[in-house]
Parts: C-alpha cells; structure tokens; sequence
C-alpha cells in the first residue's frame, strides 16, 4: 500500500476522534484523515446504549449509539475521511503513523499535525491486588457491556460489582433487565465514583444494595468464579475484622477507574503527566511535540461526551491553524497548580493565547456550599458541594492571563468551603 | 389526605440535585433542592406516575452484529418496564436495521414505540 500524506491524522473514531475530524475541516485543512481499529465508527460509545447522552450538544438525551450516528453524519459533510480496521501501531516523533490495515497492509500516513483521540481503558483486577484464585466470570464492567450490547453475551447469572464507576452502576441496571441478579455494588471509597444520578436510576429503582467502604477481600473458585468474600474498610481502607462475609456469585464486574490510553503518545515522546496518565497540554490542547494535538479521555477522563466532543473539535481546529502555520505563538507560559482539595486538572500550562477552562476533580468532596476558584480574582463560582465523581470547570479569560505581571509564573486552582 | 416528604434524585440531566418533595396523595405540594425547571417536573412525574426511557438490545438475523440497541422514542411508566423487557426480548428482528426504525409499535398498549439506536448492516455487506 501506498503510503499517505494529509493536514490532519486523527487517531480513534470515538467522540473526541469524529469531533476533531470536524474542527480541523472546518478550520480549513483539506485533508483530514480519521484512522479507527474496529470495523465500525463510533469507539466505546457503541456500547452505551443507555440515554444520557448530548444534553449539552443537542438539547436532548439520546442513547451513545445515537449521539455518535449524529456526529458522524455531521463529519461526513464535512468532509472529513475515515478508514476503519485501521490499526496505528506506531507514532513518530513529528506525529507520522504506521497503519495496520488487512486490505492495505502496513502503510505510513505523514501528516502536518497529528490529534490523539485514542480514549481511554479499564483498570483491571491486576490493578487492584484481590487475593484469591483466578477463575472464569471476572470482568471489567466495560468488557461485560460489550458482550451484553453488542455481541448478545451475558457474563454471568449473579453478580456483584466492585467499584462505583458510572458503567459498573450501568451496568448493574443492564444486567437486571437480562435477568441477571446483581447481589450488590461495593465501593471501597466513603463516597459514589459514579454520577448521583447512576446511583438513583440504576441501583435504588431496582433495590440494588449499595455499600460504601467496602471492598472484595477474596475471589474463590476453580475454573468458574464461586463467589466472593467482601468486608467493610475504616477510614485508612483497611478491612474491618469480623465484618468479612461470603456471597456465592458466578460473575464479579469491575468498575474501578480509567487509565487514559497513551503507548502510541509515549512512543512519540509526549510529555504525559504522572498522575492524570495523559499528555501534558497548554489551552490549545497541544502536547510537548508541537504537532501533536490530543482531546477527549486521552487527555483526562471525563464525566460526559458533550465535554470530550467539545474538546475534539478544539483539538482539530488547532491542529489545522498549526498544518497551515497559523497557530497563535506563546506569549507567555503560566503553569497551573492545583491546590489541597486537586486530585487532577487539564490542561496544565496556558500560554494566554486563548480562552480556555480547565477541568478538574477534587480528591475529597465538600458537601456544603463552597467555592471553585483561580488565584488572582481570575475564575470563581460557588457551588452547593463538591463531589470526586463530578468534574469542575474552571474559565480562564486569555485577556485577564495576558494582564497579569510578568512575574507570575503559575496560577493555583481549588476548591474550599465558604 | 395525609402529607408525606419524600427524598430523590433528580435524574433529568447529570447534576443529580437532592429532592426534598412534599406530597399530598399523587400531588405535590411543595419541592425543594432543585437547580431547575425540570426538577420539579421530574418531583410531579414521580409522585403521580414515574415513568423512564427504556434502553435495551433486540435480537437480529443475518446481521453484523447478533443484537441491535433499541430504546423507548419516550419515556415509559416505570411499572411496565418488566413488561416491556420481556416483550422486547421475545423478538427477532431480521438486518440490515436502520436507526429509528419502529422495532414495536405502541409496546404493551403504553402508546410508545421501541425504535432502533444505530444502523445495522447485513452480514455479507462487511464494509
């Protein structure tokens, strides 16, 4: 196969990918190319089938296979390409990509600015240390909604699920409705991971049990997962003698974090931050390589599509200006730090070359009125609490960053009591 | 008729605020803890008749995939749902399917139809 040469290489078709395909087209990059491994568009949202999706784009809630057919009719008469069964394999410094594909075979694209849109994974059971056996009916949530909603597969007959995580509430809700009996969810946190609202409409409208500090102690079983053993953990999460207890289940679902998805964005060197595991960006969502964009849960994970679409057609509109040369120089570089109550922001740094808001989530939350601010008067709003499994906004104006003194070098983020 | 005060999420968008809903038999008298308009909406429908889109698969023949996603064009009473399911889970609906296609009209006499969310091909149509 021929190698290929285009403006913009998007890599992944999911929401932040099919968003940034159409910025960069309509920032005027003529060739705008959208690389995606799986057969069909869309990524992860697919498998969302539930309703929740696009309040802020479209006004109305549609299910993730729908918002996703919306956006990519919209790219379509933008213009913008895909090729699907398309692997990227390997990422260059200066953003080219070596392609997989089983009609084309290996192929390198060479583009002029390159977006990662590559999303994010699941955290698996290595990733949480569960003593006991290894057995067949383990999985992460994510994995079980795709076998439930696409391959027509159930995981398992009863269940419980570890973690809080929106798609591990979704997918309790799903898993009744196939008829399955969910035994329980069990968060090790003192508070939800997921959105209240999964809380109310997944697990109290079926009287699912939720418990807070508690966590899986042991999986037991041969070849087919028996059951599990679960406790209650004090304050520092360690288990609580005598509140250990066995419930006999054929399926354990995880719901216990994302991990944003960046071998390809290492490989090229990119500059990832240690604790958010994506690239280090400035308010263009540009990484460490300057034409190497990123947008969407590459980047942080987030609690809604409309945000990682809105990121993407960011992200491909920049990366477009810099194809053409026409992307705004830094003026200035001022680091962003987060404060006590910050377990993670994006973007990291702001040139005040653009107005940008910075996401961010808090390591506890604040359930009283309180405030989400930026040093130096730049950003406030008040808020009735402040919960981990809800990101905040921050809305930095370009103008205010450009007037302040030379001599600040970094601005702090936070949230307090008031 | 006597009041009762009931707690609930609001489910209308991801906010989730806390409801403190006063109720008098299916009428409500007062709500509290709402951000919006659709609060108290949402506190009305709960207390005289709750009601939630359905989303759930269909089996398929011949198609790309075995199971297609389907939803509910509106919300449902919530109490139909296992009706619903069931019904849902008694078809087979044959490919290509295209997304809004009407899968069960007016499912179980609730006046709502179940509609295709996504596109799907035939099998030998592999792209």
């Amino acid at each position: 196969m021929a190698d290929m040469q285009v403006d913009v290489a998007i890599i992944g078709a999911g929401p932040a990918g099919v968003a940034a395909g159409i910025g960069a087209r309509e920032a005027g990059a003529k060739d705008v190319l959208v690389l995606e491994r799986d057969w069909d568009l869309g990524g992860i949202l697919q498998q969302c089938i539930h309703p929740g999706f696009g309040l802020h784009t479209f006004k109305e809630e549609l299910t993730g296979p729908e918002y996703m057919h919306r956006w990519v009719v919209r790219a379509r008469e933008a213009g913008v390409t895909f090729l699907t069964n398309s692997m990227v394999f390997k990422l260059d410094e200066d953003g080219s990509l070596w392609v997989m594909n089983p009609e084309r075979g290996v192929f390198k694209v060479t583009a002029k600015a390159t977006v990662l849109a590559m999303g994010c994974r699941e955290r698996p059971l290595g990733a949480i240390n569960v003593p006991g056996s290894r057995p067949a009916g383990i999985f992460t949530a994510g994995t079980a909604q795709r076998f439930v909603n696409m391959e027509g597969y159930m995981p398992g007959h009863r269940t419980v699920v570890l973690g809080s995580g929106d798609i591990g509430l979704i997918m309790a809700r799903r898993l009744v409705w196939e008829g399955a009996r969910v035994e329980g969810v069990f968060e090790l946190m003192p508070w939800a991971g997921g959105l209240r609202r999964n809380i109310a409409q997944c697990l109290n409208d079926y009287d699912i049990p939720f418990y807070l500090s508690h966590t899986v102690t042991r999986v037991h079983g041969k070849d087919r997962l028996e059951g599990v053993s679960v406790a209650e953990v004090d304050e520092n999460r360690q288990v609580l003698d005598g509140t250990e207890r066995f419930i006999g289940c054929d399926c354990l679902l995880l719901a216990v974090g994302l991990i944003p998805e960046n071998e390809l964005s290492r490989m090229a060197g990119v500059e990832i931050h240690p604790v958010t595991g994506g690239p280090v960006l400035n308010e263009f969502y540009q990484t460490s390589r300057p034409s190497i964009f990123a947008a969407g849960n590459v980047v942080i994970v987030y609690d809604l599509a409309d945000w990682v679409s809105q990121e993407g057609v960011a992200a491909g509109r920049n990366a477009a200006l810099y194809a053409a040369g026409a992307l705004k120089e830094p003026l200035r570089r001022i680091d962003i730090r987060g404060g006590a109550n910050v377990r993670l922001f994006s973007p990291q740094y702001v040139t005040a070359g653009e107005d940008v808001t910075v996401y961010f989530r808090v390591l506890r939350p604040i359930e009283k009125r309180c405030r989400v601010f930026a040093d130096r008067g730049l950003f406030e709003r008040k808020h009735r609490y402040v919960r981990p499994g809800e990101m905040n906004e921050i809305r930095l104006k370009a103008e205010a960053l450009q007037a302040l003194p030379r001599s600040v070098t970094t601005i702090t983020i936070d949230a307090e009591e008031v | 008729m006597e009041e009762r005060i009931l707690s609930m999420i609001c489910v209308s968008c991801p906010v989730g605020c806390d409801l403190k809903v006063q109720a008098r038999g299916k009428e409500v008298v007062s709500v509290e803890g709402h951000s919006c308009p659709r609060g108290v909406d949402f506190a009305k429908a709960e207390v005289a008749n709750p009601t939630r889109v359905f989303a759930t698969t269909v089996r398929v023949a011949g198609g790309k995939l075995p199971v297609c996603p389907v939803r509910s064009r509106q919300a449902v009473p919530k109490e139909r749902l296992d009706d619903i399911s069931r019904e849902v889970a008694r078809l087979t609906v044959p490919a290509p399917v295209t997304i809004g296609q009407i899968i069960v009209g007016d499912v179980c006499g609730t006046g709502v139809d179940i509609v295709a969310t996504r596109d799907l091909a035939a099998e030998e149509e592999r792209s």
